[in-house]
């Protein structure tokens, strides 16, 4: 099937600054497509281009086989739920879902049919006759987005739209959004810097970094497989062990990592001995024990001696921050039996860290800018002030 | 005033402006409305024994034409200072914040020159011999020739309305200095700073991503900018109006320079009976009669508004109770 939406060599350029460089990419219909990265990284950009918003310095743009670079924001069917909810504040909610079906010079019989329909799908219908200024967040929310279906657009685009609704609202509009995208089957590009967000609701991500694609693939392969060191870094987070591949025999190899020791890893992609790379290793990958673990299947290798230097309970799981040599290392230990019943690992206790070989992921294109975006320990308090 | 605490402290902020406006504005308004009620002395002041003869003398047919060409000049100033604010506002809001200040400025910039001197430099330039009555001619010119090319009911009808006058242009008849051209043209040139400041503030503050919204949902500019932007500077429209429609019927200097005795306005009218003829009592006659064609549509205004958001306030109750059985109790 080829691609609904297709992004061809797109370059957007702001003075010196190129905001979206060389983007080509491909979404499918029905598809929901988030892009993810850091603020500044021309997610929004890229967005603002298909909205019609900013026009690129080069490349096209192509929407269901059509060319649409050139087209204004009224000449495409590409609607978007903006960041700041947009809504009309003269207009009245019914006014203002029924904005895009007047324009379109509907019969007033099927427009209030349509507005309707609408109202009742997002539970607004006792809400119609008042303002927007009358409504709460999570209510404004799902009356932009109502607002930007109403008419049926050949894609959704939605701007950051949860960020300003607190924790709780957030967790129930994505699920309320992931059910209008079930109900209506349109194409949804959902743009966040919350990657919780983007992995829930996502049939794919494009994780975007200055500019730039990083990588395009299913939530769980970003996560597992990243392509580069902010991919890892970024998308949840992790620990590096840099080292050279010092042996490399059928699946697996030995990476010398410094100050360390051995380590073993899956060698997907069959890389040779003298090669330079980092290992990346989720803490939740990372188990750690009192007593040293029992060999078998591959477990007894990757076990190293460490001391707790910090502990942070979350309930769900407790992060551990340890010591390994001259290394910080976090591991998430995670609480599936009642805890109060075990013997807890607490502060300055000897633990053996330990992983198993295929849970670590090598990476080749790894820059030192991003081991910054990795969490690091807490630093010691330094002397309270006043005290 | 929920509690005695509140009511004092309230009461006594605000009574040194109650007594300010009771001293200068409502009593003296008063006292003008009373001399309404008093006929004249020869020596220009108030004769003691009330009188209804100011007002018998009101009903001057002269009057409701000067007042009727008051009201309708003003209104013509009026729309034509909201019609050039509008986008003037619109363009000064969109602008980056350097650029917002100077331009701001520079419309503030002709207040640094006196009124007056101002208003007689248009004589000038409204010469009969001058580039802009040359203009002036050839529009007419134009509308002469574009009134020929209709077809004859159409004439009739224009004629009818009062939008036209049959009959070949006579250029020495035609002159802008001294007639409601120039007064019109000089009021919008005057009064357009008190209209774009209103509207600019209120378009400041009005959150331009709505207007990306609507272009996103299928609007065009000019249906976004006439049913989004317009409506939200709503109040800045308002208190624009009030700031050149108030000015303009009050408007006194500008008829006298450039309005000569084809364009007597009510404000000219009251300068002549209270200096000219030192008839304090027919001045105020006057003079109340103007505050009243004022209040109406000020009056008009607030009852209107009122309305409205009673109408939205019914309609909402009225939907509610369609969805929620039992909530209308």
């Amino acid at each position: 099937m080829s691609d609904f939406l297709v992004f061809e060599n797109v370059t957007k350029r702001f003075g010196p600054l190129t905001a979206v460089n060389n983007v080509s990419l491909g979404i499918k219909k029905g598809e929901f497509f988030s892009l993810l990265g850091p603020s500044g990284c021309g997610k929004t950009t890229l967005l603002r281009m298909l909205g019609g918003f900013e026009m690129p310095d080069s490349g096209r743009i192509f929407l269901d086989g059509k060319d649409i670079t050139d087209l204004s924001p009224n000449q495409r069917r590409v609607h978007t739920v903006f960041q700041n909810y947009a809504l009309f504040p003269t207009m009245t909610i019914w006014d203002n879902i029924a904005f895009s079906l007047k324009l379109s010079k509907l019969p007033k019989r099927e427009i209030e049919e349509k507005v309707d329909a609408i109202l009742g799908m997002i539970q607004m219908r006792e809400h119609a006759w008042k303002y927007p200024n009358q409504l709460s967040g999570g209510q404004k929310q799902r009356v932009a987005i109502a607002r930007a279906l109403v008419d049926r657009p050949q894609v959704l685009l939605l701007d950051e739209p949860l960020a300003a609704l607190d924790l709780k609202l957030r967790q129930h509009m994505l699920m309320e959004l992931d059910l209008i995208h079930d109900q209506v089957g349109i194409t949804f590009i959902y743009v966040t810097h919350d990657q919780g967000e983007a992995m829930s609701l996502s049939d794919r991500i494009a994780v975007m970094n200055r500019g730039k694609v990083e990588q395009l693939d299913q939530p769980a392969k970003i996560y597992e497989a990243p392509v580069s060191s902010f991919v890892a870094a970024f998308i949840g987070d992790t620990n590096f062990f840099a080292g050279e591949i010092v042996a490399a025999s059928g699946d697996y190899c030995t990476i010398r990592c410094e100050g360390l020791g051995d380590i073993q890893a899956f060698n997907d992609r069959k890389l040779l001995v003298g090669q330079n790379v980092h290992l990346s290793v989720r803490p939740e990958k990372i188990h750690i024990t009192l007593n040293a673990p029992q060999p078998e299947n591959g477990v007894g290798v990757n076990v190293f001696q460490s001391t707790v230097t910090d502990v942070i309970y979350q309930g769900v799981y407790t992060k551990y921050w340890i010591m390994c040599g001259d290394r910080s290392v976090s591991a998430l230990k995670p609480h599936s039996r009642f805890l109060l019943d075990q013997a807890p690992i607490t502060w300055n206790d000897k633990v053996y860290m330990w992983w198993h070989p295929d849970d670590g992921y090598m990476i080749e294109n790894f820059s030192e800018s991003d081991a910054g975006l990795v969490q690091t320990p807490p630093d010691a308090p330094k002397e309270f002030p006043g005290k | 005033m929920k509690n005695r605490k509140g009511f004092f402290s309230e009461g006594l902020l605000t009574a040194p402006s109650f007594l300010w406006l009771a001293l200068f504005f409502a009593i003296p308004t008063l006292i003008v409305v009373s001399f309404t009620f008093h006929g004249h002395t020869p020596n220009g002041g108030v004769a003691e024994p009330y009188s209804l003869e100011t007002w018998r003398a009101l009903a001057d047919p002269d009057y409701p034409s000067i007042i009727w060409r008051t009201l309708r000049i003003s209104v013509k100033v009026t729309l034509w200072c909201i019609l050039l604010s509008l986008p003037c506002a619109y363009a000064i809001a969109r602008m980056d914040k350097r650029l917002r200040a100077i331009v701001a400025g520079a419309i503030m910039l002709p207040f640094w020159t006196s009124f007056v001197v101002r208003v007689f430099a248009w004589r000038t330039m409204l010469h009969p011999d001058g580039w802009l009555q040359a203009c002036y001619l050839s529009y007419l010119r134009f509308n002469e020739w574009l009134f020929q090319c209709m077809p004859a009911f159409v004439q009739h009808t224009l004629t009818g309305l009062g939008l036209a006058t049959p009959g070949p242009l006579d250029p020495a008849m035609a002159t802008m200095l001294d007639s409601e051209v120039a007064v019109v043209l000089v009021s919008v040139y005057s009064f357009l700073p008190f209209s774009i400041m209103p509207i600019y503030s209120a378009a400041e503050k009005f959150d331009f991503s709505l207007m990306e919204a609507a272009l996103d949902l299928g609007a065009n500019s000019f249906y976004a900018f006439r049913k989004i932007f317009i409506p939200c500077i709503r109040q800045g429209i308002i208190s624009a109006v009030l700031m050149v429609f108030i000015p303009a019927i009050g408007s006194y200097v500008i008829p006298q320079m450039l309005g000569g005795t084809n364009c007597v306005l009510i404000g000219n009218k009251i300068f002549m009976r209270a200096i000219q003829n030192r008839n304090i009592p027919h001045a105020s006659a006057l003079a109340t009669l103007m505050a009243v064609s004022v209040l109406v549509p000020m009056a008009m205004t607030v009852w209107w508004r009122a309305r409205q958001k009673a109408r939205d306030l019914k309609k909402a109750d009225n939907v509610v109770a369609a969805h929620i059985p039992g909530a209308k109790a």
